[in-house]
């Protein structure tokens, strides 16, 4: 698998390292509410076809990406820096 | 003998001849022969003994889907086991060994197995050694007490123990088109897509370009095919823009067309050349990929199939052409489509005796005809093989009327002598690698076989993979598929107007009690056994495969597939395509572990050193192996032991000072005008309320509410801080907190640079810490007041900059002093200078255990992902004040059950040491003690307490303290007598480091 990292151009796999499911939103820090905090902890859904992923550039430019990847044939749709999309961009 | 070598043909060289052995008896080829071939032209047929069975078992096929003739060669000690011998080249000095017989070939003990067959069916091993429910060989103790003879007597070739000699090599390759396979499709493909400039890699499995035109009677361009082959592949591999492997197997088709080849580059050499590999292993990356891999011939099951002198119709022709080779003096063909005749018109141009052709179908063509006629071969239309007789070898074929129509046998037996029988049961496109990309085939009613599926990437299937069985369609097949802009124009072709389809005939079954019907040679599988399996509930072809392990022998069941489903199918009722098929796997075939690894062998980890590390070296270190990096473990004297050292070094740290390397300690800069407010969200307790100059101790959770990691955070200016982590924790510390900023957090500015190998850090800890550098530190004072508990001053050394603060891990009055990572030697020698009046001591890992161990301090042994800061007695660090992460987790219910294990410390009673991962039990049994309570994490000899002493994690563990109970060690059969004491074993109100 290759992923085109928005800064060092395409690279293979190996050098990114797997940081979860991407389409979580963390509650609010204040919440206390036990099932929503479960639910961002540990459930995770495994849908066929189109996923966010959280993917760490971690042998290049260490910084975190979100990919869109299908996950039945692997084929990677989009490549964004998490920073843009947590501050409110598009993937 | 029955098979020989042909006056003429083949391409081997026949002016040159080459010596080799098998089973220790001298044998000799040509240049260019298989062990096969060289075996068959020496009149062997019997090349080795089947799976379960020992069933006597000779070549069957010509190639890589050789199910029966597995050989072992020898090289020295070193023995490769399971070698396809219609594949292995042989070369001079060649040393090869049949495999699963005993004590030899021809008389095998094992074959006794053949008479306990119904022992050895489908689902034996399931239904067996399920074992008795009571008693002692219950459960899966009856497997283990019966393994040893089974293993024995079933079985391929045996592995090696001999370390591989040879070297291996690994190659990333990309191009714009590969081409795998260079038979017709295959090289006009390659010049399609070459003539467009594109960069063409093709890779053929075998020596010598051409596939199937190697053994072809037809004529291309009005010559013979093989010559039309090799010219074409030579005028390919002479254009700049093609890289042509031959002797490279394709064998793996992975996501973003990567695939893997393995190339024979100097194995069947006598001699290789220093330096050479004896296999390469290709990464490619394509841009486009043409499958171009033909098609496999298919057996037809009947009864006595496996004996040697059944091979393939194809197999036959290729001995004959390819190599000179007469696989018997008089053949027989069976056949249940039209391919066979063209095999009998090669055979018989080559000069193979042709007895008779077998044939399924009550009628055949015109074509048909002549060619059994100009082979002055008896042509049997409508009947089937239902019979072999053979010692060693076939001797004749029983033949029957058959009804296509209705699979029924009828009439008398009649028996034709014979000493090989080709046979054809159709063909299969060799789908393989489009199988692995993930598609899922398609049923081809016309052909009786799974074509290729849809692709999902950038490939195409050309040539007999696609289904075209013909030479003329599979050239314009190729040059379409290999570039849509192609305008080659193609060769003429001169070949009989034959038709490949076959008669959905796979398997003739006369009778209950006639001979083994196989499906599968390679692990015995035979036509009863799929219906064994079908009767007794496993019907899905994932389960038939499990069930019998058809197909899952090393051939993958090139040969067994189709037939297998075929026969599962006719039992269901249903048709082939409703049992469906299963998706291959890689590798198509068999891989080297040596060719996989390359040059990656031995210790390939990074060995991370301290500045110091050569100093330590030089001063008796035994070293120790923390993750990555090498840690001085003692500094020992001769001897000593290693509980003596660190007993000497943590006994010198109480009573006076000693220093210790802690250079390998993570540490990340942070800064930024938010690096406060990350640090409060990521520990549990306050850092914005820290004053600059200052440094706290602080914990992480997980998200889970778990404890993460330990360390100090240095406050170094009002927007600077580093952090410190544990050694095993840098980098995952390093990467949580990244995660957070980049994907939770991007609003807080802040950068993160982790600079663990920037700085060198030795701990000075002693009651003479401070005079020790008093002694050494120039430009500050270091008492009380300029450093007091956690306080850091920036100083110098000798002249160089350093960082001390003032906190402590061991208990006592400690320091760590940081300097540039370049000056770590030069630091730490000055600091021994300096405490030179006052014994210092330098100590290692044991030592800084023991003291922590002591103080009840804890670290990645106790944080083991699975401890609370609770179960720690650590919640004195959960803010009340502030969210952080974990926090809101902390209140679930598992993290209050009150039966939670909490760290505790142990002493023990018989003055003995406690050992590692002992378990914490009350009883005083050593055999059988009953269930654990705890565990311990850590366990040294304490010198400050005189006693052995340990850390554990233990069921209601403060309320235990004062008890009595035994830490059992059933592994090291020891089992301590221990008091359960608080953690705080040593000086529990830290006057000593505070004074
Ligand atoms: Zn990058």
């Amino acid at each position: 698998m290759i992923i085109k990292c928005p800064y060092c151009g395409p690279r293979d796999v190996i050098e990114f390292t797997y940081q979860g499911d991407a389409t979580r939103k963390r509650p609010e820090p204040l919440s206390n509410d036990p099932d929503v905090w479960n639910a961002y902890v540990y459930d995770r859904s495994n849908p066929s076809g189109l996923h966010r992923e959280f993917w760490l550039h971690s042998g290049g430019c260490r910084q975190h990406l979100v990919v869109t990847r299908d996950m039945t044939t692997h084929a990677i749709s989009s490549v964004a820096f998490a920073r843009d999309i947590a501050s409110g961009g598009q993937a | 003998m029955t098979s020989s070598r042909l006056p003429r043909g083949g391409r081997v060289e026949r002016s040159k001849s080459v010596r080799f052995t098998f089973d220790g008896k001298a044998y000799s080829g040509h240049p260019g022969d298989t062990l096969a071939s060289a075996l068959l032209a020496s009149g062997i047929t019997l090349f080795g003994r089947s799976f379960k069975y020992h069933r006597p078992r000779g070549v069957f096929a010509a190639g890589s889907d050789e199910p029966n003739a597995l050989v072992t060669v020898l090289s020295g000690d070193v023995r490769e086991p399971n070698v396809r011998a219609t594949e292995l080249e042989i070369h001079d000095g060649l040393v090869t060994q049949s495999q699963n017989r005993f004590p030899s070939l021809d008389h095998d003990f094992m074959a006794i197995n053949q008479l306990a067959g119904p022992l050895f069916s489908a689902g034996f091993y399931y239904k067996t050694f399920m074992g008795p429910a009571i008693g002692p060989l219950r459960g899966t103790r009856f497997w283990m007490f019966c393994e040893k003879f089974i293993r024995r007597a079933a079985g391929l070739g045996k592995a090696g123990t001999a370390p591989d000699p040879d070297r291996y090599e690994r190659m990333n390759a990309w191009c714009d088109v590969l081409v795998v396979g260079s038979g017709p499709a295959g090289l006009i493909a390659a010049e399609a897509a070459a003539g467009t400039g594109a960069r063409v890699i093709i890779a053929e499995e075998r020596p010598l370009p051409g596939g199937s035109l190697l053994a072809s009677a037809e004529t291309i361009d009005g010559r013979d095919p093989s010559v039309w082959a090799r010219e074409k592949a030579a005028a390919l591999a002479a254009m700049p823009n093609v890289r042509f492997l031959t002797r490279t197997s394709v064998w793996g088709y992975y996501d973003g067309n990567v695939l893997t080849a393995i190339e024979h580059v100097s194995d069947f050499k006598p001699n290789r050349t220093k330096g050479q590999p004896r296999q390469r292993h290709w990464i490619i990356r394509t841009g486009k990929t043409i499958l171009a891999t033909g098609a496999f011939e298919r057996p037809m099951v009947f009864p006595g199939n496996d004996c040697p002198g059944v091979m393939l119709a194809d197999a036959v022709r290729r001995f004959a052409l390819e190599y000179g080779v007469a696989a018997g003096s008089n053949v027989t063909l069976f056949t249940n489509n039209d391919s066979a005749y063209e095999a009998a018109r090669a055979l018989s141009l080559a000069g193979v005796n042709i007895v008779a052709i077998v044939d399924v179908r009550a009628d055949v063509s015109g074509a048909c005809r002549d060619i059994a006629t100009a082979a002055n071969a008896e042509l049997l239309t409508g009947h089937a093989v239902t019979g072999t007789h053979a010692g060693k070898t076939l001797s004749s074929i029983t033949v029957q009327h058959f009804n296509a129509e209705t699979c029924r046998v009828s009439g008398a037996p009649r028996e034709i002598r014979t000493d090989c029988l080709g046979v054809s049961g159709g063909w299969s496109p060799a789908i393989h690698l489009a199988s692995q990309a993930g598609g899922k085939p398609e049923w081809d009613e016309d052909l009786q076989a799974f074509l290729p599926p849809e692709p999902n990437q950038n490939w195409v299937v050309t040539g007999a993979a696609a289904g075209y069985m013909d030479t003329i369609s599979v050239l314009s097949d190729a040059a379409t598929k290999g570039s849509a802009k192609s305008r080659l124009i193609l060769p003429p072709v001169e070949a009989p107007m034959l038709d490949a389809s076959p008669a959905p005939v796979f398997q003739i079954e006369p009778s209950a009690k006639s001979q083994k019907a196989f499906v599968d040679f390679q692990h015995d599988v035979t036509a009863d056994d799929v219906r064994l399996a079908y009767r007794e509930g496993f019907h899905s072809v994932e389960h038939l495969k499990r069930y019998t392990t058809l197909g899952m022998a090393t051939d993958q069941g090139k040969t067994s597939n189709v037939p297998g489903l075929a026969i599962m199918a006719d039992a269901r009722g249903i048709s082939i395509p409703e049992a469906g098929t299963t998706r291959f796997r890689p590798p198509f075939t068999p891989v080297s572990f040596g060719a996989l690894a390359g040059e990656r062998y031995g210790d390939l980890r990074p060995h991370r050193l301290t500045p110091m590390h050569d100093w330590h070296l030089a001063n008796g270190a035994k070293m120790y192996e923390a993750g990555l990096w090498h840690r001085p473990m003692i500094y020992g004297s001769h001897g000593e032991t290693v509980e003596q050292a660190y007993v000497r070094e943590a006994r010198a740290v109480r009573q006076s000072v000693g220093i210790v390397d802690v250079s390998t300690l993570g540490k990340i800069d942070i800064q930024g005008p938010d690096a406060a407010e990350l640090l409060d969200r990521v520990y549990t307790n306050m850092f914005s309320t820290l004053p600059v100059g200052k440094a706290r101790y602080g914990l992480m959770l997980r998200e889970d509410g778990l404890a993460f990691d330990d360390g100090t955070t240095w406050r170094l200016g009002e927007t600077q801080f580093l952090m410190t982590t544990t050694t095993a924790n840098a980098g995952p510390v390093m990467q949580h907190l990244e995660y957070y900023l980049d994907c939770i957090w991007p609003e807080l500015r802040v950068h993160l640079t982790s600079v663990t190998d920037v700085w060198a850090g030795t701990a000075v800890a002693g009651p003479k810490a401070r005079a020790l550098l008093e002694a050494c530190v120039t430009g500050t004072k270091v008492d009380n007041d300029t450093l007091p508990f956690m306080g850091i001053v920036h100083s110098k050394i000798e002249g160089v900059p350093v960082m001390v603060c003032r906190l402590s891990f061991s208990g006592e009055l400690a320091y760590e002093v940081y300097c540039g990572s370049g000056y770590g030697t030069r630091v730490w020698e000055a600091l021994l200078t300096a405490g030179k009046p006052f014994d210092v001591m330098p100590y290692g890992l044991e030592a800084l255990g023991t003291l922590r161990i002591e103080k009840g301090h804890v670290t990645g042994a106790e944080i083991d992902g699975r401890a609370s800061a609770h179960d720690l007695h650590l919640d004195w660090m959960l803010s009340k004040k502030k969210p952080f992460i974990g926090s809101a987790m902390l209140g679930r219910e598992g993290l209050k059950d009150e039966n939670r294990l909490s760290l505790v410390g142990l002493v023990s009673l018989d003055n003995q040491a406690i050992t590692g991962g002992s378990h914490i039990v009350t009883d005083a049994r050593p055999r059988e003690p009953a269930d654990s309570f705890g565990h311990v994490t850590a366990a040294c000899y304490s010198p400050a307490l005189g006693k052995y002493i340990a850390l554990a994690l233990v069921k209601h563990g403060t309320s235990m303290i004062g008890n009595r109970a035994f830490a059992t060690d059933l592994l090291r059969g020891r089992h301590c007598p221990v008091e359960i004491v608080s953690h705080h074993m040593y000086d529990p109100e830290g006057s000593r480091m505070h004074g």
